[in-house]
């Protein structure tokens, strides 16, 4: 029966913590470009613009599902689903502290990179779906880029997995110390390159999650909306769900691999405070970049990949190999 | 032997039913649809059942690595193939006729007697005995000594499919 009670907080937990985060981090994120262009950003709605996002989902509601004609009834509908469901799925194996935990689960870097890696259907479903030419185009995009930087984003992750023996995140987060110079982004002793291997794995964590400058799935200014151009609705509002789902997946799991977890700084008080203060520092980072960086294009894009990020990852997975052998 | 719905045996016997269910469900929709892109669908959620089907027999690991590699790779690579390849999306998949439909039929009846008759005469490790602890580190020794061999030659095998890409890739440009 404890069983069962733990199953179902955690249940309500996540699904709380994700409502407030990808209803925020919507607000957050128009508030952050309205002050880096010199605007106030959303304001009108309650006190600072704190209530939009409840306007806006009640009018992502409220609207008519119009399916177009030449769409693919099936695909069209099942896409936004096929997307949302993964990114809820990868919150389970993600320690908040050290003993919260949804399931303590020793692939649980495998699991998330698993789920991850079914989101390309979605959005390849959601392109061909749509029966748009304009959403086509998106959808190969948008899969040639996850694919080229998921290569060098599992490669780091295995580097990582080499210095701690585990797939377990709890366990990679306890082998971290106390103080920030024993967190992974720190830890010379293991291999030289880990700040680099740090900055790869952010990089292509942006790439992923298809944001700028990376956002040549969806990239207004030639394809309308991407692969979202015919949604409307709750479909749309669940295609932006999953993208900042997915930023939070991809922000926390930065955190823990490189940047200790739940484990202090400063070596007082370690808990759930410094994991969340680490991943809104990283996903204000992915805003901050995101208003600063113009577009790239899309070779520019698959070339730092295959000629750049691939094989420096491959590069840091010899040098680690070397430094666990010979120390 | 007739255990209850709400036990844990019952259970398992309903999940176990459900994964079938969706892994049959996953191969009839990839087979019978008309339209490339829905049958490649309809595969990927076949390869969700057995996905499931490994979670439920005790095997996170190989669970994981089919969704890793046949959902998230596999799939994905081959419905890229269709659509660079078939733009028009209205060209639907026709029955051959002549001798096709009696070939496969051969083919298939083939197949489903090998497997039939390999899945009787195999002594099975019973439900509640583990091969190993199902660990990485388990499935890493095993690899690099029982299965070296079949190890080293299916990675050979995609070398040469490697290659052999590049060599079709090259051949087209000049």
């Amino acid at each position: 029966m404890n069983e069962l009670i733990r199953v179902v907080i955690y249940f309500v937990g996540i699904a709380a913590f994700l409502g407030l985060n990808l209803a925020y981090l919507g607000w957050v994120e128009r508030k952050g470009a309205g002050h880096i262009q010199r605007r106030t950003g959303p304001k009108e709605v309650g006190p600072f613009g704190l209530l939009q996002p409840l306007a806006d989902g009640l009018k992502l509601m409220s609207k008519q599902l119009v399916i177009p004609d030449s769409a693919d009834k099936w695909l069209y509908m099942s896409a936004p689903v096929l997307a949302m469901v993964p990114a809820v799925l990868m919150f389970v194996a993600i320690p908040w502290g050290e003993e919260i935990v949804p399931r303590e689960f020793n692939f649980g870097l495998l699991m998330i990179f698993a789920f991850a890696s079914v989101a390309g259907l979605s959005v390849l479903m959601a392109g061909w779906g749509s029966g748009n030419k304009y959403s086509l185009i998106a959808g190969t995009r948008a899969v040639s880029q996850s694919v080229a930087y998921e290569i060098p984003m599992l490669i780091t992750a295995i580097t990582i997995v080499m210095i701690t023996g585990s797939m377990d995140l709890n366990e990679i987060v306890r082998q971290q110390g106390d103080y920030f110079w024993k967190w992974n982004i720190f830890r010379f002793d293991k291999s030289i390159l880990m700040p680099l291997s740090f900055l790869v794995f952010f990089i292509c964590s942006m790439a992923e999650t298809n944001r700028a400058p990376f956002d040549l799935g969806e990239a207004e200014s030639e394809l309308v909306a991407g692969y979202m151009t015919e949604y409307g609705g709750m479909g749309f509002g669940l295609f932006m769900m999953a993208e900042y789902a997915n930023i939070v997946i991809g922000c926390s799991l930065t955190t823990i691999l490189f940047l200790g977890g739940w484990q202090s700084p400063i070596g007082i008080f370690p808990g759930p405070h410094w994991f969340l203060l680490k991943m809104y520092f990283l996903i204000w980072c992915f805003v901050w970049i995101r208003w600063t960086y113009p577009r790239t294009t899309l070779w520019g894009l698959l070339n730092l990949s295959w000629k750049y990020l691939i094989p420096f990852s491959l590069v840091n997975l010899l040098v680690t190999a070397l430094f666990i052998k010979v120390f | 032997m007739n255990p209850s719905l709400f036990s844990p045996e019952g259970l398992a016997g309903v999940i176990f039913l459900i994964l079938i269910g969706v892994t049959l469900i996953g191969a009839v929709i990839a087979t019978c649809t008309q339209r490339l892109i829905r049958s490649v669908v309809g595969l990927a959620i076949c390869f969700l059942g057995v996905a499931g089907l490994y979670y439920f027999l005790n095997s996170p690991f190989v669970a994981l690595m089919e969704l890793l590699i046949y959902v998230g790779a596999v799939c994905v690579t081959i419905a890229f193939a269709i659509m660079l390849a078939e733009p028009d999306e209205n060209k639907l998949l026709r029955k051959k006729p002549g001798m096709s439909g009696g070939l496969s039929l051969v083919c298939g009846g083939a197949i489903a007697y090998g497997l039939a008759y390999a899945g009787v005469n195999t002594t099975w490790v019973s439900a509640g005995a583990k091969v190993n602890d199902g660990s990485v580190k388990a499935i890493g020794v095993e690899l690099l000594t029982t299965f070296s061999m079949v190890f080293e030659l299916v990675s050979v095998v995609l070398l040469i499919a490697i290659l052999g890409a590049l060599v079709l890739a090259r051949a087209g440009r000049n």
